[in-house]
């Protein structure tokens, strides 16, 4: 019999990990001598973050509510209404499809010098960048799930001459939702790396992305570091929110019941 | 004397395949009467679905005459004449049993407290009631099956298509189902079609069974039931009961062998 681990156990080895790592790190930089322009121990990194918190929150702002999720929530809401048009009408998804895709192998963070000249140096241009790498995927996605019902299904819809948007909304809307959160998943991590890069291209004087590329010019690594530790963790805090959306609204799905 | 409820006349319906033509239907000519039970007995591939499915307009024959009600199949199905029940029970894991049977009623437009008395009246019909707020993924196979049933009865449609829906269910609970089949059609008087492929399950439940053959699919024996209406589970083990199997078993030899 296998024991399961409480709930302070699961928590505890990976902190464990981590803190270890930490201890590896650091002593590792003070045993060999390494440069703190090189790699900073984390204890110079933790200091950097304390000791610049007003400027951190500046950066976090600008890069993560302005441009990140601004440019998620567009980008998201048009993926899933231009993936409900495409569906509806069959000849865009002949003709629109194969263009979508072509656009989706495009490598976009190619777009942000472009994004900076249409929409300025501002958040507005990240914004831009975001919506449109998470455009596709949440597009594909949701078409994915709107095709996945079965036979059964539609023609149960059928005998009660069910229209379309009754389908829509009574069947195929609930059985795509599944897909349009693994869609969302992506996006997250998306926006984060597509906010933090299109700065590297022309931004206003704070963003983490600005943060870096300045930094790094000075050889101030330390703050560097403390940037990417901070995107770090707002990445993996918001793939946490839409996981916890997604197990609070698919949790009638086998991947959710466990 | 009334017309028919079903009235089919000379229904040929070919599939056009990669592999060629499929003749799945052949001069198929049968009259099913208001309040009659009639099963539809054969192998697999001699037409018993599709000819089911042509009755719920979910098939188009292509020669032949079909009326449900007077109506074209489309237009019945359009009306709402019937309700139908699939191999599996197709429940909706998003929406608890209460939810899945309200479906249909939501769709037709039906008012709140008609949707709320209806389900409790169903669920009690098929002997569900207190298993509203469970999900379907919580309750067993045969239940499932019943609350599919019981869907398909909360418009109360005169006509009910049941498509093998016990086929996949071990034979106890079978017989239980078939009991409370039986006891459902005393009760609403409700025409019934039912597909099988069970020769014990045709011949307790029906008044009429219809014996068919593959290749192509059609009708080699129309058998009108002697057995009186009221069938505890023992009478098939009476003369009676056994001489009906027999002819049952002929017939489906006689198109097996030709």
């Amino acid at each position: 019999m296998t024991r399961v681990d409480t709930k302070f156990e699961r928590i505890a080895y990976p902190v464990g990990f981590g803190l270890l790592v930490l201890l590896l790190w650091e002593v590792a930089v003070m045993v060999f001598g390494i440069s703190p322009a090189l790699l900073p121990p984390p204890s110079a990194i933790g200091a950097a973050i304390f000791g610049s918190l007003p400027i951190l929150w500046g950066d976090w702002v600008q890069t993560v509510v302005k441009g990140a999720l601004n440019g998620l929530w567009m980008g998201s809401f048009a993926g899933i209404a231009v993936a409900l048009v495409i569906d509806r009408f069959a000849f865009l998804k002949r003709g629109l499809l194969p263009v979508a895709n072509f656009f989706a192998a495009l490598p976009i963070v190619g777009l942000a010098p472009i994004m900076v000249m249409w929409f300025g140096f501002d958040w507005h241009s990240k914004a831009a960048v975001v919506a449109i790498m998470v455009f596709f995927p949440m597009l594909v996605n949701t078409l994915g799930g709107l095709a996945d019902t079965d036979t059964m299904q539609r023609d149960l819809m059928r005998t009660y001459a069910a229209g379309h948007v009754a389908t829509l909304l009574k069947l195929r809307l609930p059985a795509a939702l599944p897909f349009v959160f693994n869609g969302l998943k992506i996006a997250v991590t998306l926006a984060l790396i597509g906010a933090i890069v299109a700065e590297y291209f022309g931004s206003p004087i704070r963003g983490m992305g600005f943060r870096i590329t300045t930094e790094m010019g000075r050889l101030a690594t330390d703050m560097v570091w403390a940037e990417i530790t901070i995107s770090a963790l707002t990445g993996t805090a918001l793939y946490g929110v839409v996981a916890l959306i997604e197990k609070r609204v698919t949790f009638w799905h086998p991947s959710q019941r466990g | 004397m009334t017309s028919p409820v079903i009235d089919v006349s000379g229904v040929d319906l070919t599939f056009q395949t990669n592999d060629g033509p499929i003749h799945a239907l052949k001069n198929v000519n049968l009259e099913i009467n208001k309040g009659d039970f009639v099963s539809f007995i054969g192998p697999s591939g001699c037409g018993k679905t599709t000819l089911l499915r042509c009755i719920a307009g979910l098939e188009t024959p292509t020669g032949g005459d079909l009326t449900v009600n007077g109506l074209s199949p489309e237009d019945a199905r359009k009306a709402r004449s019937y309700g139908y029940v699939f191999q599996a029970a197709g429940l909706y894991p998003w929406r608890t049993i209460g939810g899945n049977v309200k479906l249909p009623l939501e769709i037709m437009g039906f008012s709140k407290e008609d949707q709320t008395e209806r389900v409790r009246k169903v669920l009690e019909l098929v002997d569900l009631a207190g298993f509203e707020k469970k999900y379907p993924w919580q309750l067993s196979g045969g239940m499932q099956q019943r609350a599919s049933i019981a869907r398909a009865l909360a418009f109360d449609a005169d006509i009910l298509l049941m498509d093998e829906p016990f086929g996949a269910l071990d034979e106890i609970v079978r017989d239980h189902l078939n009991e409370q089949v039986l006891k459902l059609w005393a009760r609403t008087e409700k025409t019934i079609a039912f597909v099988t492929h069970s020769i014990p399950e045709a011949v307790y439940l029906s008044t009429k069974i219809v014996v068919m053959s593959p290749r192509p699919g059609r009708i080699t024996d129309i058998i009108d039931s002697p057995l009186p209406k009221d069938r505890p589970l023992n009478i098939r083990d009476s003369a009676e009961f056994i001489q009906i199997a027999h002819r049952v078993r002929d017939g489906l030899r006689a198109g097996h062998d030709e």
